[in-house]
């Protein structure tokens, strides 16, 4: 007799139902098991920085110089003080370029020639740090002869523009058309238009595009490594070295000595703090809409 | 298509009664709309300008290796900097292996992640836990070298080296003394570094796989998992190798973690125990005490392969990603 | 049609044509505006009546490939042939579809915008200006407390729709362009608009794009009616929608397509 296939259902197959199902189990199981091994390493590696680092940032720490080899103490000050330095000098560089090539591609970029910008723009974006900071030396510190701050300016704002440039255009472009259209119907001229209501309904997001490139290059380290190169003592002149605290960070980290070891993770709790703060204040100032502009 | 007859109308310019009350400033807006276009122009040409000095830059100042070693530099593998040898092999080599130990690691961690974040997870842990994964790829790159000298290798040393050796030995990829210090340690932090960015990505592109493919393949009776698979993996696996390879590019160019645990050894080994040493670390370790021109030129053009290996992977990424996303603007993963 | 005598002309188009790229959108459109009365386009979608509108006040050219042949006089100014596409704007205002005051600045800031960022700085006469606009597009007694407080964007579809108006006025324009201002709002901020309408043509010459035919009778005293990119017919509204003299008017009038 032919089966009745209405009826025939699951008594036939049960084998394969009970498989699969046990196939979907295993895939689920294995998906949180990558989540918790993935989230292991994150919450260690805070953990660490807290429980290594905390003890040691202290006033003096935040205060001082490092001291001589083999002696207790001292601190990265001039290192706060030298990567807030060469920030600066990469901000004063990289912000205008940035935004400014940004506004080209969202306002008359929308052809052929502003897709090779992008394309560019996304190139430059995935130039290794350290590669940047070969170029950098390239052109700043054999044409000034010696390590500077201004190098490592340099290298840092090369990473800052195309970040800073896409997110820019991005900004922009959520900016209805219908504003422009608004802008134009009074009589405002093309650039008035973009600066004073385009890039005026942005400001939040372009800002928190900013902030983002910032953060991402106060970390870094390579391309200071043959730039800044790094100071025992403070520095505020643009063409010496500069001590920086991810560059301290490094060359204590990989010492020899128990101490400045110590100091290491003091520095790196403070690094990220500041890191995880700055992004923090900036996404929190925007969705209060303290950041003049638009929601 | 009549109208009033014509008559004379009023007067417009600079006549009329409101005029006076008010005096705009004359349309003289024409000089500064020119001025303003070419400020931004300018700087987008900024942005093709540094390519172009980075490329002009790598290749310049490698010439003098490059006349000196022809292309045996990427085959030899001795680098002795006293005697003005320089083969970038056992660079070439670091590399390619530590990166292909990330991806190997990195790659099933991360879709997983993302398949849990997107298919699985109860809504209100999403956002939590794509916030965690952006907070991995906050993290400085020396933070996470830092940590790895400090914890992963001791851990290596201690527990997991005599483990892999003893049991997996046989392979002949776990010989040799364990150091805790080597390849092994260099692929294991990689794999850390590039989860977020492969995890993010392909994230993005399940999310774009409309939801009409999912109840598609669910309406045939599939269980989750095979949903999963057949309605969004297969259809954003274009997407999915885009990530993969973005991560293989964040691998091969990654500094400075890197370098404080792959042991700094120019030496072509088999064992994931053994030290090696990778493009960029080399770069970061002997650039700044390099004497001599030879030596310097070497080193930039280690680094010039480096550059050009990456812009390759890279913009095969981005092509892939493009391909499944169309070409949305791209997003800057911090 | 019998004009009125001595009513004077406030737009005068000459075969005009406009094109998107190689698509020809208007053909050949030639008609007498009058001034300070309303003038009311209709016609069925696509027909062409935004971008002869558009073309008044020279924003056809803000989009890509466009381009425009013809001649059109607003009094003794030449739209086209010479004059700076920003001054022609500056004297004649638009209101669009969908109300677009600027979202970051305040309803003062908003009316003000025209004459700030033209240069235009002067506190005291400001003040006054921006009064004056909103109490011409009845909205000064709804929002007098509220002018530096409250965002242009916190207001009601049809609020922000007279503020629009107020901020197109306080440049105080010959020529008041409309395209389909009340397409987005419900039935009594409609009306409230076209009340206002009533209000301004004492002042100003307005054109009314609309694809209301009743609001076009209530409203404007002339019709133009398009199709497909042509003017067909053009004359009293009334004339229009009672006895037009094309049989194309009247099928779209009677609803026998559109």
């Amino acid at each position: 007799m032919p089966e009745d296939p209405i009826n025939a259902s699951s008594k036939a197959v049960p084998q394969i139902n009970l498989r699969r199902r046990l196939v979907n189990a295993a895939v689920t199981f294995a998906a949180v098991g990558a989540v918790i091994l993935v989230l292991t390493p994150l919450v260690a590696i805070f953990g660490y920085l807290v429980y290594r680092g905390v003890g040691s940032v202290n006033w003096a720490f935040l205060t001082q110089t490092p001291k001589p080899v083999g002696e207790a103490g001292g601190g990265m000050a001039n290192a706060i003080a030298g990567s807030a330095f060469i920030l600066l000098l990469a901000s004063l560089i990289g912000v205008p370029f940035g935004i400014g090539a940004g506004i080209y591609l969202a306002e008359y970029g929308r052809n052929r020639f502003g897709d090779a910008i992008r394309f560019t723009a996304d190139v430059l974006n995935g130039v290794p740090s350290i590669v940047i900071g070969i170029v950098a030396y390239g052109i700043v510190v054999l044409t000034q002869g010696h390590f500077s701050a201004l190098a490592g300016g340099v290298a840092l704002s090369l990473m800052m523009i195309p970040t800073i440039s896409r997110t820019t255009e991005e900004m922009l472009l959520l900016v209805p058309n219908s504003l422009r259209e608004a802008s134009y119907g009074l009589g405002i001229s093309r650039w008035r238009t973009t600066l004073s209501i385009t890039l005026r309904t942005a400001t939040s997001g372009v800002i928190t595009g900013v902030m983002l490139a910032f953060a991402r290059v106060a970390g870094e380290t390579a391309p200071l490594l043959f730039t800044a190169f790094g100071n025992q003592y403070w520095n505020y002149r643009i063409d010496q070295p500069t001590a920086a605290l991810p560059l301290q960070i490094f060359t204590y980290a990989i010492s020899p000595f128990d101490e400045w070891h110590r100091q290491a993770w003091a520095g790196a709790l403070v690094l990220i703090v500041l890191i995880v703060v700055s992004v923090s204040a900036v996404r929190i100032a925007a969705s209060r809409g303290m950041l003049k502009g638009a929601n | 298509m009549t109208g009033p007859k014509p008559v004379a109308g009023p007067q417009l310019a600079g006549q009329t009664s409101w005029a006076s009350a008010i005096r705009l400033k004359d349309a003289g807006g024409q000089l500064a709309d020119t001025v303003f276009y070419a400020l931004v122009l300018f700087c987008a040409l900024a942005i093709l300008a540094v390519v172009g000095l980075v490329l002009d830059e790598l290749v310049s100042k490698s010439q003098l290796s490059w006349h000196a070693f022809g292309f045996k530099f990427f085959l030899g593998q001795n680098w002795d900097p006293v005697n003005d040898q320089f083969g970038a092999l056992p660079f070439i080599y670091g590399t390619v292996v530590s990166s292909l130990l990330a991806l190997v690691l990195a790659v099933p961690l991360a879709i997983g992640v993302a398949v849990f974040t997107t298919e699985m997870s109860p809504r209100w842990l999403r956002g939590p836990l794509a916030f965690t994964t952006e907070l991995l790829a906050a993290i400085p790159s020396v933070i996470y070298g830092l940590w790895a000298i400090f914890v992963l290798v001791p851990l290596l040393r201690q527990y997991v080296q005599p483990w892999l050796a003893r049991y997996l030995g046989w392979t002949g990829l776990f010989e040799g003394p364990p150091y805790g210090i080597g390849m092994l340690a260099a692929g294991i932090i990689l794999a850390i570094m590039i989860i977020p960015i492969i995890s993010s990505i392909t994230r993005e592109v399940m999310t774009a796989v409309s939801q009409q493919q999912r109840e598609g393949v669910l309406a045939l009776g599939a269980t989750r998992w095979e949903m999963i698979r057949m309605g969004v993996l297969r259809n954003a696996r274009a997407g999915i190798m885009g990530g993969v390879i973005l991560g293989l590019g964040r691998a091969l160019g990654e500094t400075m973690a890197v370098t404080m645990v792959i042991g700094n050894r120019p030496e072509i080994a088999r064992s994931l125990f053994a030290p090696g040493y990778t493009m960029a670390s080399v770069i970061a370790n002997e650039f700044s005490e390099a004497t001599g021109d030879l030596y310097l030129s070497a080193l930039i053009e280690v680094g010039l392969a480096l550059f050009l290996v990456t812009m390759v992977v890279n913009i095969l990424a981005q092509l892939l990603v493009w391909s499944v996303t169309r070409g949305a603007p791209a997003r800057t993963h911090a | 049609m019998t004009p009125e005598p001595g009513t004077e002309i406030g737009i005068q188009v000459d075969n005009l044509n406009a094109w998107f790229g190689k698509t020809q959108a208007l053909q050949d459109i030639s008609m007498n505006v009058a001034a300070k009365h309303a003038t009311a386009i209709i016609g069925p979608s696509g027909c062409g009546k935004s971008t002869f509108v558009r073309c008044l006040n020279r924003m056809h050219e803000t989009v890509r490939d466009a381009r425009v042949t013809g001649r059109v006089r607003i009094g003794e100014l030449e739209v086209y042939n010479g004059t700076p596409a920003v001054y022609v704007r500056r004297h004649v205002g638009m209101v669009f579809q969908k109300a677009n005051p600027f979202p970051t600045m305040s309803i003062y800031d908003n009316v003000a915008a025209g004459l700030r960022l033209n240069g235009f700085s002067d506190r005291r006469k400001l003040d006054k200006i921006v009064e004056n606009s909103l109490k011409m597009a009845v909205l000064w007694d709804e929002i007098k407390g509220d002018l530096r407080k409250k965002s242009g964007a916190s207001l009601s579809g049809g609020q922000q729709q007279r503020l629009c108006i107020a901020r197109a006025l306080a440049v105080e324009p010959q020529v008041l362009l409309m395209d389909e201002p009340c397409s987005a709002l419900d039935p009594i901020s409609s009306g409230k608009i076209e009340d206002l309408i009533f209000q301004l043509k004492e002042h100003y010459t307005i054109v009314i794009v609309t694809h209301n035919m009743q609001q076009a009778a209530r409203v404007a005293e002339y019709t133009g009616f398009f199709l497909l990119g042509r003017l067909i017919e053009f004359d009293k509204t009334e004339k229009i929608f009672t006895t037009p003299s094309e049989k194309r008017t009247e099928d779209y009038i009677t609803g026998r397509f559109g």
